[in-house]
């Protein structure tokens, strides 16, 4: 075919054609990917949007608000002091996985054998389970009444703390995220230190470095892309806190509060208090903190991580 | 945690279906298909009117209904108890589609759905053939002024529930002031035993029902005048009680947990608290969920709710529900038909009350003698309905609500959370609720009084 083509027609044309063909192909490749992404991503977003410019009251209807639900988001207080939690939660709950995970992928980089694949499986599972199981095991876990905690406590003739009380619920969380997701990003740096090449680590040896040297000095600055990759993620995952809060919610004794994460408030703001318009401009400057948090620690991290440069 | 950013998704996506919903019928709304009912149909070639309740013996009168009526057949489904029904129906109104027909509804919800337009006037459908069955109280909570928009089933009469085995063992008497219920809870206390109650979080209504009966109006509100409204949240009353209630948390003598919790039940199964501030059919739910049964049994019983000023007893109610239609229903003066005839048959109100699952309003059943003369099983044989609950219910003079209940509970909900970890006082939260509360009320184009 395309012979008869050339044969018929002058190359350029010919060329011309044949581009424009594949270029038919490609968006043919690209619509099922595309349809979805326009219908499930690209318009309910345009379509929130649409909604953050209007308000409405119960006793006045719908009026145009122009960006006044975003002055006022940035203004609420509850608004503010869900940000407030989901940055300090962020502070300490990504170090703490990164470490975590950086600390398995070490040591299962090193050992081999049956107990080296069974600890890995061991160390993923967790995040093979899906976020609301996770959350109401823990919740069982967690129970005053018949959760292990308390039980084991009892044993010693003490009373062992409410792990989702107003005070402690903090560590409650950053316990059951921490168990969740550090399996899933040591898996991620366990890939890459294995894409790194042995010869590099038989040298060192010869200059004579120490395991720990290795460790440190070659491997981890090795894999810091990875490390990078892992910050971007659980930096994301964890602005937009909800599943976990939204799931201990019930047996927190109200610890969680409407306005304890933005995702939370966003929900209530929609499904409880029918102020969609109002919950889409939360939504959408979280978003907005979302991006403006990432943006300025990619450019922190430029220099590190060979990712994003 | 990533999930979270598809949760974000699910709220847009349910927002563009929203309006879609809206584009699709041309301006008309239109209910969810009565289709995937939780009963079986007896007669299938019936019409069908989708119903959302969440009466614990539910299936036994959506039978009795449908085994007593050819002409229409009752789809029954259980949307959650309380909150969790109410925002599938308020998105469902958002979207204008997915409402059921026929919904259950509580007293202090009426008005918020009904400023949306949500609800059906039913008096044009013969509402008030069925008025003589309910007292003037129970009536004037699901109209205004001559519009009526659900026809009551049960009402929620508080009284206090207590352990005979802990009252025994600590050798105190039912309180019959709130004075005295803090005294005994001080003497169980010192005596070791376990907490006298609790002021969970979530029974907002509750709290509610408790400031009203020390003298606290929250709100006036009249659906005729739709723009005004008068909020008084930081009156004394709140204040007392607010604090009453915090205080006797800070010392220890009652529970801080949320209630219907597993924790909270298998407390109340346990014998952790010794009394128990509920409505009448509260022992339903009780029953189902294990309480009072086994080694339990015949352990509870039932008093007057304790008084601020036993010379002037004021009483208050929790919950109770009715049946309204919802303004999305295609065939409107049939959903009224069964909005009227649901749990209205003997055989449902029978076993409602017997089972503890309602408080009847209906007025044949209240002043029945089986009714009347009946002894409690769960509270050992005690005649409670006669000594306890129908005087309380006799004595009820209906309350006001504010067209956004579930608003004003999620706040006093996260006042009380401040109280109980110590951040706020009882005066300082009624203060704070009270602005809080007007603050929205302006915002949502109300004024303010």
């Amino acid at each position: 075919m395309t012979m008869a083509v050339t044969l018929e027609a002058p190359p350029v044309v010919s060329a011309v054609r044949t581009k424009r063909r594949h270029k038919k192909t490609g968006w043919l490749f690209i619509l099922p990917f595309l349809i979805v992404f326009v219908a499930f991503l690209l318009a309910p977003l345009l379509y929130a949007g649409y909604l953050s410019l209007y308000t409405k009251g119960l006793a006045t209807g719908t009026t145009f608000a122009g960006f006044d639900n975003y002055t006022r988001a940035f203004g609420d207080p509850s608004f503010r002091k869900g940000l407030w939690f989901v940055l300090k939660f962020s502070a300490v709950v990504i170090p703490l996985q990164i470490v975590v995970a950086l600390v398995a992928a070490l040591v299962l980089d090193e050992v081999t054998g049956r107990l080296a694949r069974f600890s890995r499986l061991v160390i993923f599972l967790p995040y093979a389970i899906p976020v609301v199981l996770g959350a109401l095991m823990w919740g069982f876990l967690y129970s005053p009444s018949f959760g292990p905690i308390e039980q084991i406590a009892t044993a010693f003739d003490v009373r062992a703390p409410f792990l989702l009380s107003q005070g402690n619920i903090f560590y409650g969380l950053l316990n059951v995220v921490t168990w969740q997701w550090s399996g899933y990003y040591m898996i991620i740096i366990y890939a890459a230190l294995r894409g790194i090449d042995s010869s590099i680590y038989e040298a060192a040896r010869i200059d004579g470095a120490s395991a720990r040297q290795i460790a440190f000095r070659i491997k981890v600055p090795m894999v810091s892309s990875a490390l990078v990759l892992i910050l971007i993620f659980s930096l994301i995952g964890t602005l937009q806190f909800f599943t976990e809060p939204q799931i201990l919610g019930p047996i927190a004794n109200g610890s969680v509060t409407p306005d304890f994460t933005p995702n939370i408030y966003a929900y209530y703001l929609a499904f409880r208090y029918a102020q969609f318009n109002y919950a889409s401009a939360i939504s959408f400057s979280l978003g907005f903190v979302v991006f403006l948090v990432v943006a300025i620690f990619m450019v922190a991290t430029r220099k590190r991580g060979s990712l994003f440069t | 945690m990533r999930k979270v950013s598809v949760t974000l998704l699910c709220l847009t996506v349910a927002l563009t279906t929203a309006a879609c919903g809206s584009d699709d019928d041309s301006g008309g709304n239109t209910a969810a298909k009565p289709t995937n009912c939780t009963n079986k149909v007896v007669h299938e070639e019936a019409p069908r009117v989708l119903v959302w309740a969440w009466y614990p013996n539910m299936a036994k009168v959506v039978d009795n209904f449908n085994n007593q009526h050819t002409d229409v057949q009752v789809c029954w489904t259980n949307a959650g108890q309380g909150q969790p029904e109410y925002e599938k129906f308020q998105t469902a109104i958002s979207a204008k589609k997915g409402a059921p027909d026929v919904i259950m509804l509580e007293a202090d919800q009426l008005v918020g759905f009904e400023i949306q337009d949500a609800l059906v006037d039913l008096a044009p459908f013969g509402a008030n053939d069925v008025k003589k069955n309910f007292s003037e109280g129970a009536w004037k909570d699901v109209s205004q002024g001559d519009a009526v928009y659900a026809i009551p089933v049960d009402g929620g009469p508080m009284a206090l529930i207590y352990r005979t085995d802990v009252f025994d063992k600590y050798q105190i008497k039912p309180p019959k002031t709130w004075d005295e219920y803090a005294a005994s809870a001080a003497k169980v206390k010192a005596a070791g035993g376990p907490v006298f109650g609790d002021f969970g979080s979530n029974v907002p209504a509750v709290t509610t029902a408790l400031m009203i009966q020390k003298g606290a109006v929250p709100f006036v509100y009249d659906l005729a005048d739709k723009q005004n409204i008068t909020i008084k949240l930081d009156d004394q009353a709140t204040k007392d009680v607010l604090t009453y209630w915090g205080e006797l948390a800070a010392k220890g003598l009652v529970g801080k947990e949320d209630q219907f919790t597993t924790d909270y039940i298998a407390g109340m199964v346990g014998g952790k608290y010794a009394t128990y501030v509920s409505a009448a059919w509260a022992p339903g739910y009780l029953t189902g969920s294990g309480v009072g049964a086994g080694k339990d049994k015949g352990k509870f019983a039932v008093a007057p709710l304790p008084q601020w000023d036993p010379a002037n007893p004021v009483s208050v109610n929790w919950g109770g529900s009715a049946f309204a239609v919802t303004s999305q229903a295609a065939d409107k003066a049939l959903a009224a038909k069964v909005a009227m005839g649901i749990y209205a048959d003997e055989a449902s109100l029978t076993d409602g009350w017997k089972t503890q699952t309602i408080f009847p309003l209906n007025q044949g059943v209240l002043t029945s003698d089986e009714f009347v003369n009946a002894k409690v099983d769960f509270f050992n044989g005690q005649t409670a309905n006669k000594d306890i609950y129908i005087p309380a219910e006799n004595a009820y003079k209906g309350a006001v609500y504010s067209p956004f209940t579930v608003f004003y509970y999620a706040q006093l909900q996260a006042q009380i959370v401040k109280i109980l970890g110590g951040k706020t006082s009882g005066a300082q939260a009624a203060t704070d609720l009270h602005n809080q509360i007007v603050e929205y009320a302006k915002s949502q184009g109300f004024t303010v009084k």
